[in-house]
């Protein structure tokens, strides 16, 4: 069972019914690894943040997704990959309030915070890849 | 093609009850219909039922916000209710306070509380200092 719960999905993110579905996908897999309730709002509404920052900073990409088991404990992994301008600036970009386009600038550094782990990982022309994991407890 | 949210009239309030997944041009599209109801009808509150929301992201977060300086704007108060504790932890966490936001934990007390509103503003159109032209 855990080895078919390793296999990851992906999903085209390229319009805006494309966030609505990674919200819905999210949801499953955060059920399917037992977070509670709290937890599972965080992860869906990070998701959503990001899903949206790749179809409109990004101009469309993919999330990853994947049900982790490691040491005894599940968790949610999602990678979020676009190939669109990248970000010159991460610790502008990671800084409430700051925004590059008409957002309140608070997608990045908001979904940090309702994460367990974070990874940025962006190259200035050649895009940009937020990987985020959601432990169980 | 967006979903439309229904907006039902009950005397001079406008109630939006969000039921579904919306996507991002579904809120858009419910931010400007509100604000066309709010003058349309004369309506003097709105309310925004949450009740059935999972998630409230900064896109949502600031539609409501919107749409609650556009209708004071319009002359018009704004209350949200039913929002989950989830809900409200995750949008803390998140950095979105909905300072401008008025909230209530039922319609009911919703609906009260833009009566109350009301019925404030009513008495002091009527006050007689200002009947009188002083």
């Amino acid at each position: 069972m855990s080895g078919a719960s390793r296999t990851s999905e992906v999903l085209e993110i390229t319009t805006t019914a494309g966030v609505v579905q990674a919200r819905q996908q999210v949801r499953a897999l955060a059920q399917q690894c037992r977070l509670s309730l709290v937890d599972q709002t965080k992860l869906i509404t990070a998701a959503s943040e990001l899903a949206r920052n790749t179809l409109v900073h990004g101009g469309g990409g993919t999330m990853t997704a994947l049900l982790l088991e490691e040491r005894g404990r599940r968790g949610v992994r999602l990678a979020f990959a676009d190939r669109g301008p990248g970000i010159a600036d991460v610790d502008l970009a990671l800084t409430d309030g700051w925004t590059s386009g008409t957002g309140m600038g608070l997608g990045l550094s908001g979904s940090k915070r309702l994460v367990d782990d974070f990874v940025l990982d962006t190259t200035p022309g050649a895009g940009t890849t937020v990987t985020i994991t959601k432990w169980g407890r | 093609m967006s979903e439309r949210v229904p907006i039902l009239r009950i005397r001079q309030v406008l109630l939006v009850s969000i039921q579904t997944d919306l996507d991002d041009q579904a809120v858009l599209l419910l931010q400007d219909d509100l604000a066309q109801a709010v003058v349309d009808s004369g309506a003097h509150g709105v309310v925004i039922d949450i009740t059935a929301v999972e998630i409230v992201d900064s896109f949502v977060g600031r539609m409501l916000a919107t749409i609650a300086s556009l209708s004071r704007l319009l002359d018009a108060g704004t209350v949200l209710v039913g929002m989950r504790p989830a809900v409200a932890i995750t949008l803390v966490e998140l950095g979105l306070s909905l300072g401008g936001v008025r909230t209530a934990l039922t319609l009911d007390k919703g609906l009260r509380m833009l009566e109350d509103d009301h019925a404030e503003r009513g008495h002091e159109g009527i006050a007689p200092d200002v009947a009188a032209g002083a």
